[in-house]
């Protein structure tokens, strides 16, 4: 795009840290690794901060896009319990019984991956219908689709040994874990439409300017319902992932406090959180860099909860470099 | 400015009549329910919340939000129980000043850094989060009985629980800024149109800044509250408190866009949010219909999404006659 002419003569710092400062700490983060953490530059190591950052990813991508519009969803969290809720219901047979196992797991995963992106439609219905701000609409499932995923199972853990099931969160292929493909995939694919498709473009547009987008002619009612629609879908992968890893779905903790990683993620990732511009791969970079922060130092023995003040400054600080880039 | 007043007007009614309703419902349908012992009950569990929604309500009416509210208040329970062997009074202190300590930070980030308070306050939710578990080592802290700390959430004065007499004052205190003075008309100025406000020669940064500070103490105070009515500073708990601060001060007809709020709208939002609590419990006793506790943040949520969408149909209506 033109920000690449902008800044073609005069190199601003604050330009440069807002475009690279992401992919240089995540950098910065490897090697300090690589030369202070004992046995970092192992499979093990990788294998373990892909699979913790998969949910994370897979989220903020929707979240991506349903900000890129200038919105934000809260819900997300709550989708994960609810689609989490369901699928064990349904291939354990709690709704109706299925006695291939194989079937019973692929309507499993549908219906509920379906259901989630169905209360996402809702999310958007809420806020193109009715032009209910964001914050507002998506605090409504927020509250009470938590409350639905208990009230769904009653509360109750469900536990479960489905290998057919759990392969989404547990199988691998060729050695990869099954969900880091996945995620590559949801990312792939979410990368191609933003950059590449007028669907894509229409998103950025209406997040820039949502009177102009609508003036010339891009139906922005239509864009919005489909970028929450998606949020509440990939809401709906990660919570299948969740409960395959756990072999167990709890409705008061599968995505807890996931709206507020996801957003964090997407943040630092250096899109903007009030519209206009958004980019998959700095979420997936922001992701990365939020879980290796943690990684290095709960592996250097520094406690969680002042992993939590750290991810707090790193925040508050990606967000002002990209500030002040903006500005410049 | 018509429109605002309409909208102003409906919401401020609308739930005060919903909370007449509510209560007459109650008292024909429940024995005890307009009884001594539940009133009581109700007003002190629900004073924190109050509190924290007061705060609430005047970030929103400048066009912001602050998320870090519920860490906030779980930080001030756990400095206050720390500090509760040196006194109540120390304690409360301690409390508070924590709370204005996040409040500061954040009030420095959003007024001086010009970081959205979105951003902001969601950062300082995860950090004052941090330091309340480091500061209690990952449980909860007793607080001193000896102390009298306990007497500020568990005792009566003159008949009417301590935690109802500070939220009482406070929001006394809260509609009588914002209606009789000139800090007051001017954050519904910034929030109505900042820069305008602006360049009218409003203090835009000194007004923000005051009203994240303010909230950060209510917080805090809500979180002393907290801490001597259990008996224990808790810094897990709060979590979800925002959100319920931000359904309350919703509930109450103050606009998420700013520029138009009351105070006593927002009390009546959080005990109407606080009474459809009791109602539920009421209704369990009975053992007519028997709802677990997990309706209830279902309920919670269906409420929500009505009053919002009559909240938007109303704004859109008042839109329209006015072009």
């Amino acid at each position: 795009m033109s920000n690449s002419t902008r800044s073609a003569n005069m190199v601003d710092p604050f330009d440069f840290l807002a475009r690279y400062g992401t992919l240089i700490a995540l950098a910065l983060l490897i090697i300090f690794n690589i030369a202070f953490t004992r046995n970092f530059a192992t499979m093990q190591t990788l294998n373990v901060n892909l699979t913790q950052v998969c949910t994370i990813v897979i989220v903020a991508v929707g979240m991506t896009l349903v900000i890129g519009t200038g919105g934000i969803d809260l819900s997300v969290g709550s989708l994960m319990a609810i689609s989490g809720a369901l699928a064990p219901m349904i291939f354990l047979g709690k709704i109706v019984p299925i006695d291939n196992i194989y079937l019973a797991v692929a309507v499993a995963m549908l219906a509920s991956i379906l259901v989630a992106g169905l209360f996402g439609l809702f999310n958007g219905w809420l806020v193109a219908h009715y032009r209910i701000q964001p914050i507002v609409a998506t605090l409504v499932l927020f509250i009470a689709g938590r409350g639905i995923a208990q009230v769904m199972t009653n509360g109750n853990l469900q536990t479960f040994r489905v290998p057919e099931f759990q392969f989404i969160g547990l199988g691998r292929v060729f050695g990869i874990p099954f969900q880091v493909i996945l995620m590559a995939a949801i990312v792939l694919v979410a990368y191609y439409v933003l950059k590449r498709t007028v669907f894509g473009r229409q998103i950025i547009a209406i997040g820039g300017n949502e009177r102009a987008a609508e003036l010339s002619g891009v139906a922005v009612s239509k864009v919005k319902l489909i970028v929450y629609a998606v949020s509440g879908l990939c809401a709906g992968v990660a919570g299948l992932i969740v409960i395959a890893i756990n072999s167990s779905s709890d409705a008061n903790l599968v995505g807890l406090g996931m709206e507020l990683d996801a957003i964090a993620a997407v943040a630092v990732g250096g899109t903007f959180l009030s519209g206009g511009k958004a980019t998959i791969i700095g979420t997936l970079l922001g992701a990365m860099t939020i879980q290796l922060v943690r990684y290095t130092l709960l592996a250097n023995g520094v406690p969680d909860a002042a992993a939590l003040v750290v991810k707090a400054a790193i925040i508050v600080l990606a967000v002002w470099i990209q500030q002040q880039g903006r500005q410049a | 400015m018509n429109r605002v007043r309409l909208i102003k007007l409906a919401g401020s009614y609308g739930v005060v009549i919903a909370l007449i309703l509510l209560v007459l419902f109650g008292w024909a349908r429940y024995d005890y329910f307009l009884g001594f012992f539940n009133i009581t009950s109700v007003l002190r569990y629900n004073a924190m919340f109050a509190l924290v929604a007061l705060g609430m309500c005047f970030v929103i009416m400048t066009g912001g939000i602050d998320l870090s509210v519920g860490s906030t208040a779980a930080l001030g329970s756990v400095v206050a129980a720390l500090a509760s062997p040196y006194g109540a009074w120390t304690g409360l202190g301690a409390g508070v000043a924590a709370g204005l300590c996040v409040g500061l930070v954040n009030a420095g980030l959003i007024a001086g850094m010009r970081i959205m308070p979105f951003v902001a306050t969601l950062a300082t939710m995860l950090g004052a989060s941090g330091v309340a578990l480091l500061l209690a080592d990952n449980q909860s802290v007793s607080v001193s009985y000896e102390s009298g700390f306990t007497v500020i959430g568990q005792d009566n004065f003159l008949g009417f629980p301590i935690p109802a007499w500070i939220a009482m004052l406070a929001y006394l205190a809260g509609w009588v800024i914002l209606n009789f003075t000139s800090t007051g008309r001017g954050i519904l100025a910034v929030g109505g149109n900042e820069d305008a406000s602006r360049m009218m020669g409003l203090p835009a940064g000194r007004i923000k800044f005051l009203v994240y500070l303010a909230s950060g103490g209510l917080a805090g105070l809500a979180g002393v509250i907290l801490a001597s009515q259990f008996g224990a500073g808790q810094p897990i708990e709060g979590v979800g408190w925002e959100l319920f601060a931000i359904a309350a001060v919703v509930v109450g007809g103050t606009l998420l866009t700013g520029g138009v709020g009351s105070v006593g709208a927002t009390l009546a939002g959080v005990l109407l949010l606080g009474i459809l609590f009791n109602v539920l419990n009421f209704e369990n006793g009975k053992g007519w219909i028997s709802l677990s506790a997990y309706w209830q943040s279902v309920i919670r949520g269906i409420f929500l999404l009505i009053v919002v969408i009559i909240q938007a149909k109303l704004a859109s209506r008042v839109a329209g006659r006015e072009h």
